[in-house]
């Protein structure tokens, strides 16, 4: 086991890069084990990792496997070191809180998984309601969590309508405001989108993380 | 009218011996016996339970015996012909043809006269069922856009009118997704060709339903697949595995999987109604290592494409089998090589029906321009699997000698004999490089021109009066029963 802190953060940003859930928890609890703060152990260690791979994603060299191997394994880590953080009474500032579903009536969930694995990986606190979610649930689990952005995935002509009745649940549950609605799915397009109202629109996964960033920090998209 | 199928090819392609295929099988069992796959419909798992699988209630995944699987399959009928409104367009599936539909299902279309692209609608379905009624290549529908216009509860069946007032071609449908859906496509089908006992003997109308990758289905598909086999319309089950995400990295992995999707729903299906007609469908692919999408094409598709009709030929099945899927975001160089290259693969292997011309960014966006160009390709792939003859008068030799060292063959008689089955392109360039410098036009151009005139010429007889106000009725009713269920 290295005693060296330097040589630690090195390992961590490694188990990123390589895409090692189990290399990167084991990672973590060292840290804590060695006494190393909870938030130089992400942000030293393992952040570093994470934007290497999304650099070397955004010149071709690495590819989407090569994400999601990342950012399971960045999840791994952030759960055991934001614990750390929360006991001590700190908390990692959240890039925004984000509500993911795939909507009533449709079941297909691989996009919308990606979507939010890249969206925790990079700092986003996600709270994915799953499939075939009632329009309702998106709006009340919005209000719970004080969301920033409620994201709703449809794969189906048919199922694509729902979209728009989340936008309506949300105005009804007067969130409309606040809320910023981020819309996918194979069917949707930029164009229908724009015709429910809805905030943002990607074609893919990596896309979703832009257009979110944008959406929160005020961007039109 | 008659339909450009390849038949009796004169080639053939082999990309898995006997062995391999045995060995995709034998794991294909190993995996719906010991991993299982999900059915989240009670009564699909209560057929499956009944007939020795074991179901997990909470899971809904059902772990059925090999040899349950194995003589299940055994009673699917290897052949039968897919009736068609008009007779003379039936399609026999009969292992010595191979026949092209449209693709589907879009959600935008490239207008085929201001290019301006859009959300389809059904005037869009009715103007591609026209289109394609009057290409001689295409053999039957599928729904090549979604009609978004109409509510989604009766979407498919506005779909299916909107065809059949075009076409007297066969319609399989990919859109039919509930079993309250597949009630009144079957009571539609039915008045069509006069009850249920002449749709069993004419099934005019065949289903299509999509696998949930990996390992997995859809409640309502499976629901809707066994009313349709109940009423003996032909049923396939398609698998879109894609490498990487929905399936292994590797094209084995992702058959295996695929496989276990597809056969396990005809396993339901033969378990329920032994001896339906049904095919297999299957339109695999390798998920763009970049983005994630799946778009279709590259040579991943073309070896799926063979691959997958060895396993339909093993399991004694026809096949349906996914073509002409391209990333493309308008007809041309990328286009053309996914759908000569996936076509051919797919006829040279002898798949029974493959889709789908027409449809391009990931099957989302029509394209009129592409449809006419995916016919064209069609002819070529037929010319190809035509192969080469070597009987007396195809050795030419009294031409040979009539004409010997010098001089040429442009006169002979035996030229006015064969010079007809040479192929013709309607769409490739081979003027003189003068003729096309003076006009700049191409494939595209003349496509889209065929396209414009067969849309603004090319009008089927309606659907008799009574007939087609029996057919709306039935989708009203359909509606009414969507709103108090």
């Amino acid at each position: 086991m290295p005693t060296d802190p330097d040589q630690l953060l090195l390992q961590m940003t490694a188990s990123i890069v390589d895409g090692e859930p189990e290399d990167a928890e084991r990672l973590a609890r060292e840290a804590l084990t060695l006494g190393l703060d909870p938030l130089d152990a992400l942000n030293r260690g393992f952040v570093p990792g994470l934007d290497d791979v999304g650099r070397r994603f955004g010149t071709g060299e690495l590819f989407l496997p090569d994400l999601v191997r990342a950012g399971a394994a960045m999840k791994l880590a952030s759960q055991i070191l934001e614990a750390e953080l929360l006991r001590r009474g700190a908390v990692r500032r959240s890039a925004g809180v984000v509500v993911l579903g795939t909507v009533k009536g449709d079941i297909h969930d691989i996009g919308k998984n990606l979507v939010g694995t890249l969206l925790t990986a990079n700092g986003f606190t996600v709270h994915d309601l799953g499939v075939d979610v009632p329009y309702e649930t998106f709006a009340h689990k919005a209000v719970d969590v004080q969301a920033d952005l409620v994201g709703v995935s449809a794969l189906l002509t048919t199922t694509m309508v729902g979209q728009a009745k989340v936008i309506e649940a949300l105005d009804k549950a007067g969130l409309r405001t606040r809320v910023k609605v981020l819309v996918g799915g194979a069917p949707v397009t930029r164009e229908w989108a724009g015709q429910i109202g809805a905030d943002g629109y990607s074609e893919d996964a990596g896309g979703a993380v832009v257009v979110a960033k944008q959406l929160l920090a005020g961007v039109a998209v | 009218m008659a339909i450009i199928s390849v038949s009796d090819r004169k080639l053939s392609v082999n990309v898995l011996d006997e062995a391999a295929v045995r060995r995709l099988h034998t794991a294909t069992l190993d995996v719906i016996e010991s991993v299982g796959v999900r059915f989240p419909s009670e009564r699909a798992l209560a057929i499956l339970a009944a007939h020795g699988a074991t179901v997990d209630a909470a899971t809904q995944i059902a772990r059925i015996p090999g040899a349950v699987v194995e003589q299940a399959l055994a009673q699917a009928p290897p052949t039968y012909t897919l009736a068609a409104r008009d007779p003379a367009l039936a399609l026999p599936l009969d292992g010595r043809h191979s026949y092209l539909g449209t693709d589907g299902c879009g959600v935008e279309v490239l207008d085929a006269f201001t290019g301006e692209r859009r959300r389809s609608t059904l005037q869009d379905v009715s103007d591609a069922a026209r289109v394609a009624d009057a290409l001689d290549a295409i053999a039957f529908h599928w729904v090549p856009v979604s009609a978004q216009d109409c509510p989604p509860e009766s979407r498919s069946l506005h779909e299916l009118l909107a065809t059949w007032r075009v076409s007297g071609k066969h319609v399989q449908t990919e859109s039919i997704v509930t079993e309250r859906e597949a009630r009144a496509a079957v009571d539609m089908a039915a008045a069509l060709v006069g009850g249920r006992a002449a749709l069993r003997a004419e099934p005019v109308l065949s289903i299509m339903q999509c696998t949930l990758s990996p390992l997995g289905h859809d409640g309502g598909s499976l629901e809707a697949g066994l009313v349709a086999a109940e009423a003996g319309l032909p049923v396939g089950y398609m698998t879109m595995t894609s490498c990487a995400s929905t399936g292994p990295a590797t094209l084995a992995g992702s058959l295996i999987v695929g496989n276990a999707e597809v056969i396990s729903a005809l396993v339901l299906l033969q378990l329920a109604y032994p001896g339906c007609p049904v095919y297999y469908a299957a339109a695999q692919t390798a998920m763009d290592l970049r983005t994630g999408a799946y778009t279709g094409g590259g040579p991943e598709d073309y070896l799926f494409g063979a691959a997958t009709n060895a396993l339909a030929d093993f399991y004694r099945v026809p096949l349906s089998m996914g073509a002409f899927a391209t990333g493309a975001k308008e007809p041309g160089w990328q286009s053309g090589v996914d759908g000569a290259f996936s076509a051919f693969m797919a006829a040279a292997t002898g798949a029974d029906m493959l889709l789908g011309a027409g449809l391009l960014n990931g099957s989302r966006l029509l394209s009129y321009e592409a449809l006419v160009m995916d016919a064209e390709l069609w002819s070529l792939v037929r010319a190809v699997c035509g192969g080469i003859s070597v009987d007396d008068e195809a050795l030419a030799l009294d031409a040979i000698r009539a004409v010997g060292p010098g001089g040429n063959f442009l006169a002979h008689k035996h030229t006015r004999r064969h010079m007809r089955s040479l192929w013709l392109p309607t769409l490739m360039d081979r003027r003189p490089y003068g003729a096309w410098e003076a006009q700049r036009d191409g494939a595209r151009e003349w496509a889209r021109a065929k396209a414009q005139s067969l849309l603004r010429d090319h009008r089927p007889a309606p659907l008799e009066a009574r007939l087609d106000d029996e057919l709306s009725a039935l989708i009203a009713a359909c509606e009414a029963e969507a709103v108090t269920a």
